[in-house]
């Protein structure tokens, strides 16, 4: 009698327990509670990195001779919009990145002029999200010292990186208009973007950075994952919130469900 | 000790077992001993076996779907695209395509498994097939990982509790810690479990040398290191830790050694299970859940 109440219960739990693995977690996924629930998970793990890394602990730097054939090149590998081929033709010689927002002294910093700042170079490695990794050299200039110039205001936390780079696939609305496409963007805190290896790189491997990896300025934050190191940066803005912002998670791919923190 | 007669279960299992044991050439069990029921396992140890156990599980499952975002391995610290110690990958043309998995050298044909399978009816290119990840569909990495993550807190967690345990209780120094004995007798013990004669009575209250030996390389070793070489594939915590990439011999060697361990946990599991099913899977299923295992009595004559 016990027995076989037991064994009924031991068989309906297992069945349970394995129905719920196969189609629960499934659809757990769509639950917005569950997300915002794994998504809590987030700030646990970048608090948790911090304690650790802090904010100037370097990422591990290499060996000429490590530096990779050919650095992969991923996500967008050419912007294609007609701004960008006009600016492409001219040698980017007119190409600027505008640092504004909460600031309170608006820069307009042309290539010439990020050229001519004390550049920092770092032969790193790129950790792209999907797990593939490539070691590369990586010249430019240091990203603390331009925000320092434009003076933050002390309410900036974050600083967003506007890129002109267009995403997605071109598509048509139901009238036959063609549907904007998003630019890429991205954001990183004032820890992550005040850090010693946070560089506006120009040169990849001792050479202009070849359009494919983000021509003529791509940012590189060192500790982080790719996606978080944006090409074609044109505008960086300092804000105290990403709400407003495109999707409002703070990155294109945050807004696609992506993790904002990507220290790992 | 409180006395208690047991039935040999006559469920699907119960005939599976019988099945398997004759299969063997061990027969059908004689009449049964009278049992008492033996405390075996503490709460806490199957509290934190069973979290751990579904830890594992959403581990490795949404672990194969961040897997799929890109399906191959390296040695070192970046990634030789072209020569991939083991790649899931598909050939052939877009119409007429199928899954292989390149192991160095070596190709294989495994289509509707490894690199090409049906999702939702379709085939398509995929590292591991849609039964096997989370979620099911493929690719999905940001909510793979937010899976991976959120339950490697869990696991952690989970982890540290029972190192803990363990060792305040004195569990570790009195059962898992694997002894001389243990070593000197493996030969004899690994021989005794495949033929399928696992203890009785007295000697199943305790961990036999082999259990010793496993749980002590599973848990201290293998779990120690899945968990550094997945720390060591997260960018700031090589910054945090350089000795990190260091020890393994590259980012890409860690995310290798990682993949690695995680099949041996699966490997682990399948055995687990095995000896559970071989030996005595009602009696062991139960004292990991209630905590009463049945111990048959010793006879005079026996």
């Amino acid at each position: 009698m016990l027995e076989t109440d037991r064994r009924n219960f031991l068989v309906r739990g297992a069945a349970l327990a394995s129905a719920f693995v196969l189609s629960g977690c499934t659809s757990l996924s769509q639950s917005p509670f569950v997300l915002s629930l794994l998504g809590e998970v987030e700030n646990l793990t970048r608090r948790a990195q911090r304690l650790f890394a802090g904010g100037h602990a370097l990422a591990p730097e290499y060996d000429r001779s490590d530096i990779a054939p050919v650095f992969r090149a991923n996500g967008t590998l050419n912007p294609n919009t007609n701004d960008y081929n006009i600016h492409l033709a001219a040698g980017f010689k007119d190409w600027v990145v505008a640092v504004g927002g909460l600031v309170e002294k608006p820069l307009k910093l042309s290539l010439a002029e990020l050229r001519a700042m004390p550049p920092r170079s770092q032969i790193t490695r790129h950790d792209c999200v999907e797990g593939w990794s490539c070691i590369g050299g990586w010249k430019g200039a240091p990203l603390a010292p331009i925000l320092a110039m434009a003076k933050p205001k002390p309410e900036a936390r974050y600083v967003v990186f506007y890129c002109a780079d267009p995403m997605g696939e071109e598509d048509v609305d139901a009238s036959g208009n063609l549907i904007p496409r998003p630019f890429y963007y991205e954001s990183l805190d004032l820890l992550e973007a005040t850090h010693p290896q946070t560089i506006l790189a120009y040169e990849l491997n001792g050479a202009a950075l070849p359009v494919e990896h983000g021509a003529p300025i791509r940012l590189r934050a060192e500790r982080q994952l790719g996606y978080k190191m944006p090409k074609y940066v044109q505008r960086i803005d300092l804000v105290d919130s990403f709400a407003r912002i495109g999707g409002g998670k703070g990155g294109y791919w945050e807004d696609l469900g992506y993790q904002w923190y990507g220290g790992i | 000790m409180t006395e208690a007669s047991e039935t040999v279960p006559q469920g699907k299992l119960g005939g599976l077992v019988g099945r398997l044991r004759g299969l063997v050439g061990l027969g059908s069990r004689g009449p049964r001993k009278p049992t008492y029921l033996f405390y075996r396992h503490t709460i806490p140890v199957r509290a934190l076996h069973w979290i751990n156990a579904l830890c594992l599980l959403v581990m490795l499952m949404s672990g194969l779907q961040i897997f799929n975002a890109h399906p191959a391995l390296y040695w070192g610290n970046g990634s030789d695209f072209d020569h991939p110690f083991l790649a899931l990958t598909a050939e052939g043309t877009n119409d007429n395509f199928w899954g292989v998995t390149r192991i160095g050298p070596w190709t294989f044909n495994t289509d509707g498994v490894l690199g090409a399978s049906d999702t939702d009816g379709v085939k398509g290119v995929r590292g591991f097939p849609q039964w096997v990840t989370l979620p099911s569909a493929s690719p999905n990495l940001a909510l793979g990982r937010l899976w991976h993550f959120a339950f490697a807190w869990l696991l952690a967690i989970n982890g540290v509790a029972y190192f803990a345990y363990v060792f305040a209780s004195g569990h570790f120094r009195k059962e898992l810690l694997p002894t001389a004995d243990d070593i000197k007798h493996l030969p004899r013990e690994i021989v005794s479990h495949a033929t399928l004669n696992f203890p009785k009575g007295e000697a199943a209250k305790h961990y036999n040398g082999i259990q010793r030996l496993t749980y002590f390389v599973v848990i201290f070793v293998l779990g120690p290191l899945i968990v550094l070489t997945g720390l060591t594939m997260s960018p700031t915590m090589d910054a945090a830790f350089p000795f990190l990439p260091w020890i393994f011999g590259g980012r890409q060697s860690a995310r290798t050694i990682h993949f690695l361990v995680a099949f041996s946990f699966v490997g682990f599991f399948l055995i687990h299970i095995l000896a559970l099913l071989l030996s005595h899977p009602w009696n062991g299923l139960r004292s990991m859940i209630t905590g009463r295992f049945a111990i048959e009595k010793e006879t005079p004559d026996a």
